[in-house]
């Protein structure tokens, strides 16, 4: 081992995990407001993948240019698919059910990819892809800076949205107790559908980087969701703040243990530190502690 | 209710009785199936992997497969009967490999069975496909621990992978002392198809003087490979030997190269080079240049039963020859392995077809001659090592090789 490689998976981590945690906060946005554990997040990302490749192949549109356009559509996109499937989960099974129903959607949309795009795998091109600056000897991707940016600016926006904006407060009033915000008047069922619609949106981000910096096909939505998934249980499912520590913790983590250990136990040790904060606070990092009813 | 030990032991003795019964049955009704009725289509049943990690591979042998009957198909099927391909995926899971080949077999009644893509999923086919008394004839299932099940019905018709990097490194040891790479580092993925090529020349490469300077394994659910990567270019080797199974895995080391301005002089990967078109789109042909890769057919070949498919490729898919991947003559030869065995047998009898596969008989394929061993290797082929130099893949080892042309040494640099 040496310092070099050390510096650079420190980087890699932190840089890599941004995108991950971009990618996981729509996932536990949606958990939080609707107690919908949404397994189509990994093919969603995947969509917005390709819908950059699209506007790049028939279009030549610029990767972030396109995001204009990817972000709007896939946020339309998510507000079909709640008005569609989830809009119709009620119930104390809701959550269980939005495991079926969201598994229903991700095959279907997986489906759609390799009709329209094959199996073969694709990657985004774009100049500044295979490009890096150098500090010192440590190298920095033009495109996964590029991420790391895009992941700051628009994960600012979200807690803008969050925190200073009317539609935040019943956003985060719908976080803390549906119940009693729809009491104070708050539309909860609309919250609930633009809020769907912006944890979709943000996976066109998080696609486009992903197709940038790995070649893929519909079927890379797989390992995408499971470390999606662990990514929210470690930061505390419905906690964006936690969703962008767990983010980065387990890049950074799993990167650094590759350099001075091995790359193999790169994904146990993620799992090691999981189970660790799980059995010390099993609300995750960040969650709120759970109450269940005798 | 109690349920005392004996009556656990009676009714798990019905069961396995019941079972075997059926298996038996299922088995039966597959293995008889030499007396097709005149006019009726011959079912071979084939689990593929149309999505999941390996499915990029599952499509291309799909088109192998494909190809393979639609020719057979033109000159009057199998002994007189039309070949019907029923084709199911497996989402490159190998537990889902299993129900598929079961389902084929005791409720499809598919009267033969050809392999999967991969050696993970091989094995557990052949296995399950070896309760019925079927053969399993296969063309990517070349990994030792494959054999090393020692199963009776099963048959590879492609080159065993251990021995896949060996023109390679007789290459590298071969080269004069002051031209020489000093410098190795081994990454691959924990796979069976990859670590057994890997770890086969490390000790010739060590022994001709090429020290080791990075040698780890990666698990194969990876999704960013940057780390990795960046780990070997701070090694600094002059070459890099990556033990992966697919496209992207190779994609995604050489960007993470190019961004950190690492330009080894030699860069050889086990599998992902090999995918004709799919490698060329996904990493560009300007990166592609000088790019190795092993293995025992290439679309330049001179076999007249590969010019053949090649040409019958071409026509149908487009492209060129050397954007034929590997995979479509992996598949093609399993069927044309199977033909010569059903026409030698005289029927779809799976008994017979194994024993006459073990028989040491050579059969032709496109990817050269097949003859198995006891364990269902195919002993014939001759390993060979492709590179990219353009747009074209060549073959450049073995170095006597007629149709080697010299390796493109050192690698240019990426996008050169």
């Amino acid at each position: 081992m040496n310092s070099i490689a050390l510096l650079s998976a420190a980087k890699d981590g932190i840089l890599t995990g941004s995108i991950y945690a971009l990618m996981a906060t729509g996932l536990t946005l949606i958990f939080g407001v609707m107690d919908i554990i949404n397994l189509a997040q990994g093919i969603l990302v995947i969509l917005g993948a390709y819908l950059s490749y699209a506007l790049q192949v028939h279009w030549h549109i610029d990767l972030f240019v396109g995001l204009l356009i990817t972000i709007p559509t896939m946020f339309i996109v998510g507000i079909v698919i709640e008005r569609l499937f989830m809009s119709r989960l009620k119930g104390p099974e809701k959550t269980a059910m939005s495991l079926l129903v969201t598994y229903a959607v991700s095959l279907l949309i997986e489906g759609s990819l390799n009709m329209i795009f094959s199996v073969n795998d694709v990657q985004l091109q774009g100049w500044y892809v295979p490009k890096a600056f150098a500090i010192g000897q440590i190298h920095f991707g033009y495109v996964y800076v590029a991420g790391f940016i895009l992941a700051g600016v628009l994960l600012s926006a979200l807690y803008f949205m969050l925190y200073r904006t009317r539609f935040g407060v019943s956003v985060r009033a719908s976080l803390a107790d549906q119940t009693s915000a729809a009491l104070v008047g708050i539309d909860v069922r609309r919250v609930s559908t633009i809020t769907f619609g912006i944890g979709v949106a943000v996976t066109a981000a998080g696609g486009m980087i992903y197709g940038a910096t790995n070649s893929f096909n519909a079927s890379s939505s797989y390992d995408l969701i499971s470390r999606l998934l662990t990514i929210i249980v470690l930061g505390g499912m419905g906690s964006l703040g936690g969703a962008m520590v767990a983010g980065v913790s387990m890049v950074f983590i799993g990167d650094m243990v590759g350099v001075i250990w091995s790359p193999v136990w790169s994904s146990m040790s993620y799992f090691v530190v999981l189970v660790i904060v799980l059995l010390l606070r099993p609300q995750g990092l960040f969650g709120k502690q759970l109450t269940r009813a005798a | 209710m109690k349920f005392s030990k004996a009556k656990y032991l009676r009714a798990a003795a019905a069961t396995s009785i019941a079972g075997a019964s059926l298996l038996t049955l299922a088995g039966t009704s597959g293995a008889s199936s030499g007396g097709l009725a005149k006019g009726a289509p011959v079912t071979i049943g084939i689990s593929l992997s149309l999505s999941g990690d390996f499915s990029a591979d599952g499509l291309a042998f799909q088109q192998g497969y494909k190809l393979w009957a639609a020719d057979v198909n033109k000159t009057g099927g199998l002994l007189g009967h039309k070949v019907v391909l029923d084709i199911v995926s497996d989402a490159s899971s190998p537990t889902q490999v299993v129900t598929n080949y079961q389902d084929l077999i005791s409720v499809k009644h598919v009267n033969l069975t050809f392999g999967p893509f991969s050696s993970l999923l091989s094995l557990p086919a052949a296995k399950a496909v070896a309760r019925y008394g079927y053969a399993l004839v296969e063309g990517a299932g070349g990994a030792p621990s494959v054999f090393q099940a020692g199963l009776h019905n099963l048959f590879d018709v492609s080159l065993p992978v251990a021995n896949d990097l060996v023109p390679f490194s007789k290459w590298i040891t071969s080269l004069p002392k002051a031209k020489r790479p000093t410098t190795v580092a081994y990454v691959t993925s924990n796979d069976p198809f990859t670590e057994p090529q890997v770890t086969t020349i490390e000790p010739v490469l060590a022994k001709a003087g090429i020290k080791t300077v990075y040698n780890h394994v990666f698990p194969a659910e990876v999704t960013d490979y940057t780390s990795i990567a960046d780990a070997v270019a701070a090694s600094k080797p002059q070459v890099v030997v990556l033990g992966s199974v697919d496209v992207p895995t190779v994609s995604s080391f050489m960007q993470a190269f190019e961004q950190s301005g690492f330009s080894p002089k030699v860069f050889i990967a086990t599998g992902g080079p090999d995918q004709g078109t799919t490698f060329l789109k996904a990493v560009g042909a300007k990166n592609a240049n000088g790019m190795m890769v092993p293995n025992a057919w290439y679309g330049g070949s001179s076999n007249p039963l590969s010019k053949k498919m090649v040409a019958e490729y071409v026509k149908l898919y487009g492209g060129t020859a050397s954007q034929v991947s590997s995979d479509v003559v992996e598949a093609y030869s399993v069927g044309e392995v199977v033909a010569q065995a059903v026409k030698a047998t005289g029927g779809f009898d799976n008994k017979k077809i194994i024993q006459y596969l073990h028989s040491k008989v050579t059969l032709q394929s496109a990817q050269g001659p097949v003859r198995f061993n006891a364990l269902g290797m195919n002993t014939t082929p001759t390993a060979f090592t492709f590179q990219w130099q353009g747009t074209k893949f060549v073959q450049v080892n073995p170095a006597g090789d007629p149709n080697s042309v010299p390796v493109l040494f050192p690698k240019p640099a990426w996008g050169k």
